[in-house]
């Protein structure tokens, strides 16, 4: 009986006596990640909604011996039900399209341009990846930080370094936010001041109900013959874009960018956190995964901006190069930020309308590089 | 394939694939508002909305 006792006693505590000891060290320190991603979260609202069920999944995933990430664990079940097949990801698509407008985008669709010149940092970081000598797959899941859009960034990590998730999705969302102090610099550092107060005027209405109905359809056509591979995270973008446009499906619509997205989002943070085991993450990888996503950001900015100083001078002046730092993923704060930049040197200069029109060309073109990166690997036979 | 052969098709490819993709689809855009143009009625919804 007395040994009995002692044999239950013995379990209590012991994730203690592990975590303080030598092989429970990793765990200590990711201990200390967690409450720095719940900090950010809570305190400087860096992405709450991402970053809180992060970092709280990392601390679950870290107490030893809880057991979250072995088979039939919460955490476990929970990456097993979304991630590992892509399906959380793509959840939140239909919910990003359902609450973004394309109208600004369809008032002047050369802006779609500016989208792609915004994904160039995600081919540059494959270069510096397998420079650095991370493997193929492993390069092309670091690279697509670049595209500075958390789910697809996600989707094509669950996929091809799966291992690497943690330190990718964390870099994505973080970066993703730090995107009104780490363009503003870049854009003045590449652009005149003559250039910087160029005036682009006011769009005029012009799009009809019917183009923004037909426009999602026309799209996951024109995009998912181009590249197929690319379908599932273009067509659920476009899906949820459609319900928003046709207006006969309010309730799902609604349901898609709150109810469903709300809840993915749990547990999509809360799988990735899981993944952020001592052990595995705390490697030079996940350090040199930090380093090539903020360059990522940086040489989209640089590529962003350049294509905008060419199409100014191709344009005769026309066109405030600004624009193309909006022409990433980030909505709406890469345009907000060109609308900043562009007030500071000349108040009366509003360039917001078109910097949003870059911004859902950023979007678009996000998607677009990811789907032409599978579907080239694909041709490759790589995957 | 070694990882420099990989990377340069990557990034030639992958670039003009992508701007070559959305410039496509900013044509197709543009012919979507000559097919359906935005008409007095729809306007018209507009203001009484």
């Amino acid at each position: 009986m007395l040994e009995s006792i002692i044999a239950g006693l013995s379990g209590l505590g012991s994730g203690a006596i592990e975590l303080f000891s030598w092989q429970g060290l990793p765990n200590l320190v990711m201990l200390f990640v967690a409450a720095a991603l719940l900090y950010l979260g809570v305190a400087k609202q860096v992405e709450p909604l991402l970053l809180i069920p992060i970092g709280f999944g990392c601390l679950l995933a870290n107490v030893p011996l809880g057991d979250l990430m072995d088979e039939g664990g919460m955490l476990r079940t929970l990456y097993d039900m979304g991630i590992a097949n892509e399906l959380f990801p793509l959840l939140i698509f239909i919910g990003i399209g359902a609450m973004i407008d394309f109208g600004v985008l369809l008032e002047n669709p050369k802006m779609l341009l500016f989208g792609a010149a915004g994904q160039i940092g995600i081919f540059l970081t494959l270069l510096l990846a397998l420079g650095l000598g991370f493997t193929q797959l492993e390069a092309v899941s670091i690279a697509i930080i670049g595209a500075m859009d958390g789910p697809t960034a996600i989707y094509v990590t669950s996929q091809f370094a799966p291992h690497l998730l943690g330190a990718v999705s964390v870099a994505a969302y973080s970066y993703m936010a730090l995107v009104p102090i780490i363009q503003p610099p870049i854009m003045r550092a590449l652009t005149t001041k003559k250039e910087r107060v160029v005036r682009m005027g006011t769009l005029k209405r012009s799009v009809s109900p019917t183009t923004k109905l037909l426009f999602p359809i026309v799209v996951t056509l024109v995009t998912g013959l181009i590249a197929p591979k690319g379908l599932p995270l273009m067509g659920t973008i476009m899906l949820g874009n459609f319900m928003r446009e046709c207006g006969v499906v309010a309730r799902l619509t609604k349901a898609s960018e709150n109810e469903i997205a709300n809840v993915v989002t749990l547990f999509l943070g809360l799988a990735i956190g899981g993944t952020m085991e001592g052990k595995a993450f705390l490697t030079p990888q996940t350090l040199a995964i930090f380093g090539l996503g903020f360059l990522a950001i940086c040489l989209d900015t640089v590529a962003g901006v350049m294509f905008g100083k060419l199409v100014c001078w191709v344009s005769g002046g026309r066109v405030n190069p600004l624009i193309g730092a909006a022409g990433i993923s980030a909505f709406p704060m890469a345009a907000r930020v060109v609308q900043v930049q562009g007030q500071r040197y000349d108040k009366r200069n509003y360039l917001l309308m078109h910097a949003a029109g870059a911004n859902t060309g950023g979007q678009i073109g996000s998607v677009m590089a990811a789907a032409v990166m599978l579907s080239v690997m694909k041709g490759m036979g790589l995957v | 394939m070694d990882n420099w052969a990989f990377g340069i098709t990557m990034t030639i490819v992958g670039v003009g694939g992508t701007f070559l993709t959305l410039w496509i689809l900013s044509l197709v855009m543009d012919l979507l508002k000559k097919v359906f143009p935005l008409s007095a009625e729809d306007t018209k919804t507009d203001k009484n909305a």
